[in-house]
């Protein structure tokens, strides 16, 4: 059989921002190169606020899973890279193992909450993180509120350990964003839409709801896991009341929530928008999370589909939209 | 009851002459509190077979169609779909075996577009894989007339566009058995002959269709055989004519006209 309906072609913005993001990625691998370490670390920084962005709108955005305990698997990536390391793990292994023994908890915990409704959902989420941090915080190792260095990272050479650390976030990052952007296009994310809109009607059309939601909500632990391990890595010190902080899901609803829920750029342009602003502001302490706090309110008020909206609102069509558009001319040749 | 061979298009399909009972359910008791809305409802379809479905409002055919289809549990009985008990099987499960529905108020997917509503009816039900769930959805929305609303969002469609991708959304699973529920309320006389079309084509194509409709002379048109319900009973079933001149049926319609 030649299949005869095709997909609208990628539009020319679309190529050209992906060229564009394409040229910047390698931009960012090259930084080290000639770019001072201090806007090396506030890139790392970046980074990881991309990586919790998009995991974030992945299972919010796309699966309709709204959760304010992903803070959950931040505290829990360090936490195991602080184990692992413990156990004469190698520092740079242990980043990445650690992140992904993350799973290893995240998919037992995916019976039990992916069972619950909406608000129950986000809810348990956030008394998961709390739990998770309190039985961590009676592990000796972490020393309760002082807390723990990762000391074997701590020996290696300060600029090689920078450039190190900054290119594994790029990667992350980049890797993040591919993998969400091909699960997107593909069928796992019209089932998770469809489960996000209606999970009653998905089962009826034979989404298998739970295998999906599980699959979504993996991705998005594994992400923050990465987030969290490459934290640790760039502050160095564990404090579990830092690493399992509910500022990080207010951080993760802002970036998504005003750069734009259920888009694929939203999150990485509201990423960029709390990095400027913590730049702008971030000296005047608590006066800065109240102009966070206004921000996001102006955008709920003004421009509840975020900076994305805006943009396609002027545009005519979203950049880099994950909508799936049937080429209707090719339907006309194809009859 | 009596059992009726499928009629016309169907047979040149299949020329085994006794056909299989492809969904059979026994017995099903559905309570919402203490209303029983399916009281002791028996229901057997065979392949191939064009069903209708009649009663007055609450008669609970709404929830024999969301029992058979897995949308609930039911509190009492059994289902079985081609052989297979599927009592405790999730919906998603029954509809991978064959089995459909479409929600007589339409639940279309409102973040997406028509064309991406069935495309992933088409891939998840349908099992299609890339190419071949978009030439599968292109079809349908062929077939039930949304072509010109492909990427048009679904919260941007009225009521009718909605049953319609109720419709082509249960196609695009590439079902054995499809449950219609009120698909032609609200169509116009031009709108229902193309539906009754529509309907005539999937069951030339050997597709076992349970029809609920208040519109008598439409469902008429399609089906050979005709279960009545009320109070969460089956009052009567066996030939459609049989059936509407039966005492009880027609008292369980005193004052709403059967015709
Ligand atoms: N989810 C529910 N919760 C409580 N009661 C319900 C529910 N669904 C249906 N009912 C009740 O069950 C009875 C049967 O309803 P059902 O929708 O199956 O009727 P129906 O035959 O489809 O009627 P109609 O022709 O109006 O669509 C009604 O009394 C209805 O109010
Ligand atoms: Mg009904």
């Amino acid at each position: 059989m030649s299949h005869t309906h095709v997909l609208a072609a990628v539009s020319r913005l679309d190529k050209v921002l992906i060229g564009l993001g394409a040229a910047l990625a390698g931009l960012l691998l090259a930084l080290p190169l000639f770019g001072s370490p201090l806007i090396v670390d506030k890139l790392t920084l970046l980074m990881i606020y991309i990586i919790l962005a998009v995991s974030w709108n992945l299972l919010a955005g796309f699966a309709g899973l709204v959760s304010v305990g992903q803070q959950a698997f931040i505290g829990l990536a360090g936490y195991f890279v602080l184990r692992l390391a413990e156990a004469g793990m190698a520092p740079f292994p242990a980043l990445i193992a650690g992140a992904v023994v993350v799973l290893l908890v995240a998919w037992p915990l995916s019976w039990f909450v992916l069972r619950l409704k909406a608000a129950e959902f986000a809810v348990a989420m956030w008394v998961l993180a709390e739990a998770i941090r309190s039985v961590i915080m009676f592990d000796p190792l972490v020393q309760g509120e002082t807390g723990r260095s990762l000391v074997t990272l701590n020996a290696i050479d300060a600029d090689l350990r920078r450039t190190a650390i900054y290119l594994m976030a790029v990667a992350s990052a980049i890797l993040v964003l591919a993998v969400s952007y091909r699960l997107l296009r593909g069928r796992l994310g019209g089932e998770s839409q469809a489960i996000r809109d209606d999970e009653e009607a998905a089962g009826s059309v034979g989404v298998s709801t739970m295998r999906v939601k599980r699959t979504i909500f993996l991705i998005s632990a594994l992400g923050c896991a990465i987030a969290g391990t490459l934290w640790l890595a760039s502050a160095i010190t564990y404090q579990p009341r830092a690493a399992f902080g509910i500022n990080w899901s207010v951080f993760m609803l802002f970036m998504v929530l005003v750069g734009g829920l259920g888009s694929f750029l939203g999150p990485v342009l509201g990423a960029l928008l709390l990095f400027a602003l913590q730049e702008a502001f971030g000296d005047f302490g608590a006066w800065y999370l109240t102009g966070i706090g206004c921000v996001a309110m102006l955008f709920a008020l003004y421009a509840p589909r975020g900076i994305i909206g805006l943009i396609t609102d002027r545009l005519g069509r979203e950049p880099l939209s994950m909508r799936k558009e049937l080429d209707v001319r090719s339907e006309r040749r194809g009859r | 009851m009596t059992q009726h061979p499928s009629p016309g298009t169907g047979d040149l399909h299949n020329d085994a002459p006794p056909r299989a009972v492809v969904l059979s359910a026994d017995r099903l008791v559905k309570r919402f509190g203490s209303l029983r809305a399916l009281d002791t409802v028996s229901f057997h379809v065979r392949d191939g077979e064009a069903v209708g479905v009649v009663g007055p409002n609450g008669a609970g055919k709404t929830t024999l169609f969301a029992a058979l289809a897995g949308t609930f549990p039911v509190n009492e009985g059994r289902i079985s779909f081609g052989g297979q008990a599927i009592t405790h099987a999730s919906a998603e499960t029954r509809n991978a075996l064959g089995l459909a529905r479409t929600y007589q108020v339409p639940r279309p997917f409102l973040g997406m577009t028509v064309f991406e509503n069935v495309l992933v009816a088409a891939q998840a039900g349908g099992g299609a894989g890339q190419a071949e769930a978009r030439d599968l959805a292109a079809d349908v929305l062929a077939r039930t007339g949304l072509m010109p609303l492909a990427n048009v969002p679904a919260a941007a469609t009225g009521l009718l566009d909605r049953k319609r991708l109720e419709v082509a959304r249960a196609i695009a699973t590439r079902p054995r058995v499809i449950l219609l529920d009120e698909i032609g309320g609200g169509l116009t006389e031009a709108e229902l002959v193309k539906l009754i079309a529509l309907i005539d084509s999937l069951k030339a194509a050997g597709l076992t269709i349970v029809w609920i409709e208040h519109i008598l002379h439409a469902l008429l048109k399609v089906v050979t055989r005709l279960v009545c319900m009320a109070e969460g009973r089956v009052l009567a079933e066996g030939d459609p004519q049989e059936v509407m001149k039966d005492p009880s049926v027609r008292r369980a319609y005193l004052g709403s006209d059967p015709e």
